[in-house]
């Protein structure tokens, strides 16, 4: 049995083809990837991410457990601030990238939907080997939650919630209420490469609340239109960033992903010691953005080959509805990993030219 | 700007694949092959049509091509075998036509059968949907 987010009935009212995601039924697409695309990059869209982990932290040992667990230094962290990490396993692979807030009297981490439960089980471990005190509460079921991407979207929601959104910068969050009942958590955030909101609302009031800060979606010049999974796939991969279970999985490093930005090996979490030596060995591998010849697109698991030999394989790709060129992500060996190299997609038995590229691949206008 | 497309509507003179391709016989005996308006909403926004050469010839239940979308790959099938008389080269500029117009527009390509019978033998239009439960 597929769960549902309280958005379902929203959906199903708009006409959305719905798959099973990590067991929940959600939105593929409302009318059709290209144009919920489009729209994004153009206007604005609403995502339902309800299906997204949302874990409370609070009590005494808060701040030691997460920084047990996460890569990223949370010490000095200020209310009102997110942080992107990566939660690591012993061997420094990933087990998730999540996204870190810390609120007034607790911390808010959202973790995908599919690694949710693994996430718990780990955490609940952790807690008991190092006898640490603090209360994790799951959230998820109670609450809902919608990004509202697009370069129209800031000025619509700042008509609208009684909030100053345009002051709040990136990867900053509020939290608030309107007429005192609606109350609701807004982080300048998202996953598109687009400006943009993410809003946690009480999970009873989702109805209403998406009527009220997305406005009338179903018009042809709506400015907000609601968005599914396969939209927030290619916009994601646009923005050149990482989606767990392809450019993140446990046997992957933080490191080889190019995210040591969000990872602080001065500090000790679990997984700091072999990327330490990560670190100091420099990565085997790197992920790279490749763009193809022609039209074909290279899918995940396709062999990545220079001079006829492989030294790689594709993590996610597509055909980019903004760039209009083939485009993918790979894992190359670190020595054929630089910018202008050309490599090739096995596809099939063809091989294809393809072009080591800088990500992102779309970047918005400032 | 609802896609409820409850019954999309197959032509009842087609006849087709469990695979989803459908099969008109114009007036002439060429076949015209295309995929059906389930298959592309299933397959979501096209990409691209690997399309063969004219002259090219293709067998009865055997794969001629694929087709890409955003989602995902698909391998291309015939009910029936022969040459290829036309290809759609309109496909290659604009592949949406399979998604907007999958019955006309968007149509694959010409086939000069080389067995007239196997037309016939092809799943008609309430079939293919019982079979494909749509």
């Amino acid at each position: 049995m597929l769960k549902h987010t309280p958005f379902h009935d929203f959906h199903v009212q708009q006409g959305a083809k719905l798959v099973d995601f990590a067991g929940w039924e959600m939105p593929l697409l409302y009318r059709s990837i290209l144009d919920e695309h489009e729209q994004t990059r153009k206007s604005g869209s609403i995502f339902d991410v309800s299906h997204m982990g949302r874990l409370h932290f609070s009590g005494k040992d808060a701040v030691t457990f997460l920084n047990k667990v996460l890569t990223r230094n949370i010490s000095e962290q200020k209310a009102g601030q997110s942080r992107y990490s990566l939660v690591c396993n012993e061997s420094g692979g990933v087990m998730d990238d999540v996204i870190i807030s810390r609120d007034v009297k607790n911390w808010i981490l959202v973790c995908n939907a599919s690694n949710r439960e693994k996430l718990v089980k780990h955490f609940t471990k952790v807690r008991h080997d190092l006898d640490l005190d603090f209360d994790m509460s799951d959230q998820t079921e109670g609450t809902a939650m919608v990004a509202l991407q697009g370069p129209k979207v800031i000025e619509r929601v700042a008509g609208v919630l009684p909030v100053d959104i345009k002051a709040l910068k990136r990867y900053q969050f509020e939290s608030g209420s309107y007429m005192g009942m609606l109350k609701f958590t807004i982080f300048r955030s998202g996953y598109t490469g687009e400006d943009g909101v993410e809003v946690i609302i009480p999970a009873k009031i989702a109805g209403m609340a998406i009527k009220l800060i997305a406005g009338k979606t179903d018009k042809p010049d709506a400015t907000i239109k609601p968005a599914g999974l396969g939209a927030r796939d290619t916009l994601r991969l646009e923005a050149g960033m990482p989606l767990y279970g392809h450019e993140l999985t446990q046997t992957i490093d933080p490191l080889s992903a190019g995210l040591g930005w969000a990872v602080d090996l001065n500090k000790d979490f679990i997984g700091v010691e072999p990327l330490r030596k990560i670190q100091a060995d420099g990565p085997k591998r790197r992920l790279v953005g490749l763009e193809l010849e022609g039209q074909r697109i290279a899918r995940q698991g396709t062999p990545v080959l220079l001079n006829g030999q492989p030294i790689g394989e594709v993590t996610s790709g597509t055909m980019s509805p903004t760039l209009q060129k083939s485009i993918a992500m790979a894992y190359v060996d670190a020595a054929h990993a630089t910018e202008g190299t050309t490599l090739a997609a096995d596809l099939k038995g063809t091989q294809v030219p393809a072009k080591v590229v800088k990500l992102p691949f779309y970047k918005r206008a400032q | 700007m609802l896609r409820k497309k409850a019954m999309p509507d197959a032509p009842k003179d087609y006849r087709y694949l469990e695979s989803h391709e459908w099969h008109k016989r114009e007036a002439d005996g060429t076949i015209t092959l295309g995929i059906t308006q389930i298959a592309a909403d299933e397959l979501t926004d096209i990409t691209y049509v690997a399309l063969p050469k004219v002259g090219d010839t293709v067998t009865a239940n055997q794969r001629w091509g694929d087709i890409e979308s955003v989602k995902a790959t698909s391998d291309l099938y015939t009910g029936v075998s022969g040459t290829i008389a036309a290809v759609n080269n309109e496909l290659t500029k604009n592949p949406g036509l399979v998604n907007s117009d999958p019955y006309n527009a968007g149509w694959m390509i010409k086939i000069k059968p080389s067995n007239a019978g196997e037309f016939d033998k092809l799943l008609s239009m309430d079939d293919y949907r019982k079979k494909t439960g749509h």
